[in-house]
């Protein structure tokens, strides 16, 4: 896509003393005066990042920037790409081609000095079952190379706002689903990172755990943490992310803001089924207050069926039925339908999401 | 492993703060080993079952070898049990290597492996934590064989020096053996499959040796593999001096295999670690 990758679009400044100073070998990383015109306001930049798996391009040339202080979304069926792009950023796979920094560092070029800055968590929670959930997170702070009293200090204050320590003494192979969740989420804060990588964190959750793991990401990202967050869930992206992107066959096919995503795609529908086809061309004038401004409705004339966009869903059923009382059309069933992946994807690129297979 | 960091980047890279520093050094080294083994010893120690299990079948074999078979089987030197308990340690021991694929293996399947290599530590210290703390753990059932073998007759009889080098070189066998099982354990897919790809090869590797009866019993062909096998020298060196007698140039070959064993799979195991792109 790009095959000469410039640097990142934040850089504005060029580098005065050379490369900065890093040891030859990448470490140690010391510490270099950072220019503040290293993009303060930009996280992680990727460019063109490509992937192959033998026969499969699991990525073939897909960009990213997240802002700081805010969270990205990445939306995706299977297989789209997406676990390989944060395995790409998380220093744990290397791209076949493109580029990528945290911070302003190359993550190819010092992974470590990456690692010291980015926490992750992955698909599944990534626990050791054997030891209890205070010696997991002791064991990361140490591995995070922490002083020993900032470690413990740390795994309390995060037990406590998982609200875990009633089962911090146990070990973690008695835990439920939610609490690993929770565990694996805390492990990955134990370094303060600046940037906090979440793949598919609500995958195989029951309804209940995924809210309360929304509202525990909503309390990361009201404190300021940077965040890349994977989801196959619409609803979870526009609840958590700043910005979305949708990736699909390792390519990146719409960016924008939730509102963007949803002014393309027409947010909530209002599906009106009525009795007789004549009456399934009235039905958008008579809703015409209710409708999003310029969008289209859909008619299906076999299930008699017309499906308006709505601005927003509260209240917008009964307001339905009133106006439709009003117009004298006798409606057999009036629903409210959230759009899904697979409409972002009908409408983005003509087919439904797919799942590509295995996820990588 | 770190070494692909070297990549001269071709175009500079752009200036970004490095920030927060990545201790590094020898002693940060040795921390994250520590660290790393004793997550496994913790673990060892809350669930002594495997320490158990991994100490039945060699008790049985002793049984079995010395009391069942025993009066059959004629050996050089005369005494069996000063013959046979030795063998049966270095089978311990060697057996016990296998857990360091099995635990690999876990922790690859449930993704703690992409955790660990996640964090700024050293990435080494995962492989050499976890096959010390297989050594560690092949100390204690090695002692526990130790006691076995004396409750059945077994006498030291080259004396407590001899006795520590014959021990420390079975030790030192298993360490290196330990490094096969790791990079075994990061190239399957499952634990399962750890499992059978650790021992699979063990028990022709065990019994096609001096271990349990002289390798001059054998038809020719066999013996001939038979005297080459790396664990038929280990074994004859560590007979030697238990049982007082000079080991001679085995002594030597034994050491020699262990270090080149060593050398060989903790690269190959750590190429294999840095490379393994999936959990």
């Amino acid at each position: 896509m790009n095959p000469t990758p410039s640097p990142p679009p934040a850089v504005t400044e060029p580098a005065t003393g050379g490369p900065h100073a890093v040891g030859a070998a990448g470490e140690p990383a010391r510490p270099s005066p950072a220019p503040p015109a290293s993009g303060p306001d930009v996280a992680v930049v990727a460019e063109g990042l490509v992937k192959r798996f033998r026969a499969t391009e699991a990525l073939r040339g897909v960009d990213l920037e997240i802002r700081r202080g805010t969270v990205l979304g990445v939306l995706g069926p299977n297989g789209a790409g997406k676990t390989t792009a944060v395995r790409i950023l998380t220093t744990l796979l290397r791209a076949d081609g493109g580029r990528a920094w945290i911070d302003g560092i190359d993550v190819a070029v010092h992974p470590r000095a990456v690692r010291a800055r980015i926490g992750l968590t992955g698909q599944y929670a990534a626990v050791d079952e054997r030891l209890t959930g205070f010696e997991n997170l002791r064991l990361v702070g140490r591995l995070f190379h922490l002083p020993n009293g900032e470690s413990k200090e740390r795994a309390r204050a995060l037990l406590d706002r998982f609200d875990l320590t009633d089962a911090a003494a146990r070990p973690v192979k008695g835990y439920s689903g939610g609490m690993r969740r929770r565990l694996d989420i805390a492990m990955s804060l134990i370094g303060r990172p600046s940037i906090l990588f979440l793949d598919e964190p609500t995958t195989g959750l029951d309804p209940r755990s995924r809210l309360d793991m929304w509202s525990l990401i909503e309390g990361l990202v009201a404190e300021g943490t940077t965040t890349l967050l994977t989801t196959q869930y619409l609803e979870e992206a526009e609840r958590l992310a700043d910005d979305i992107v949708v990736i699909d066959h390792g390519r990146v096919i719409e960016h924008g803001t939730p509102v963007e995503l949803k002014r393309r795609i027409g947010g909530e529908r209002v599906a009106v089924t009525v009795g007789r086809p004549p009456e399934l061309a009235l039905v958008p004038g008579a809703l015409g207050s209710v409708l999003t401004p310029g969008a289209e409705p859909v008619v299906d004339y076999e299930t008699l069926t017309v499906e308006i966009p709505v601005a927003g869903s509260d209240g917008v059923v009964p307001a339905v039925v009133r106006l439709l009382d009003a117009a004298g059309i006798e409606a057999h069933d009036v629903a409210v339908r959230r759009p899904t992946l697979d409409d972002v994807f009908l409408e983005l690129t003509g087919h439904a999401a797919e799942d590509g297979g295995d996820d990588r | 492993m770190t070494a692909a960091t070297t990549t001269v980047t071709t175009s500079p890279p752009p200036p970004g703060p490095i920030g927060r520093p990545v201790s590094s050094g020898p002693a940060w080294l040795a921390r994250d080993c520590w660290t790393e083994a004793t997550r496994h010893l913790i673990a060892t120690v809350r669930n002594p079952d495997l320490l158990v299990f991994a100490t039945i079948q060699p008790i049985m074999f002793v049984v079995l070898f010395v009391y069942v078979f025993g009066g059959a089987i004629v050996v050089p030197g005369g005494s069996y049990v000063q013959f046979v308990v030795p063998g049966i340690f270095a089978q311990t021991v060697l057996f016990g290597s296998a857990f360091t694929g099995i635990g690999i293996a876990e922790d690859m399947s449930k993704g703690f492996i992409d955790r660990l290599r996640s964090l700024p530590m050293y990435p080494s210290a995962v492989l050499i934590g976890r096959t010390l703390s297989d050594l560690v753990r092949n100390v204690f059932t090695f002692l526990i064989m130790l006691a076995v073998g004396f409750a059945v007759g077994f006498r030291l009889e080259g004396g407590v020096v001899d006795a520590a080098v014959a021990s420390l070189l079975l030790l030192g066998f298993a360490y290196a053996f330990s490094w096969v099982q790791a990079l075994l354990g990061l190239s399957v897919k499952s634990v399962e499959a750890a499992n059978s790809a650790g021992f699979v090869w063990m028990f022709p590797m065990t019994f096609v040796s001096s271990a349990f009866v002289a390798t001059g019993s054998m038809p020719g062909w066999l013996q001939a593999v038979a005297d080459v096998n790396p664990f038929t020298i280990v074994t004859n060196a560590v007979r030697a001096l238990y049982n007082g007698q000079d080991p001679g140039a085995d002594l030597w070959y034994s050491i020699a295999w262990a270090a080149g064993i060593t050398v060989v799979f903790a690269a190959l195991a750590a190429r294999r670690f840095a490379s393994r792109s999936r959990g």
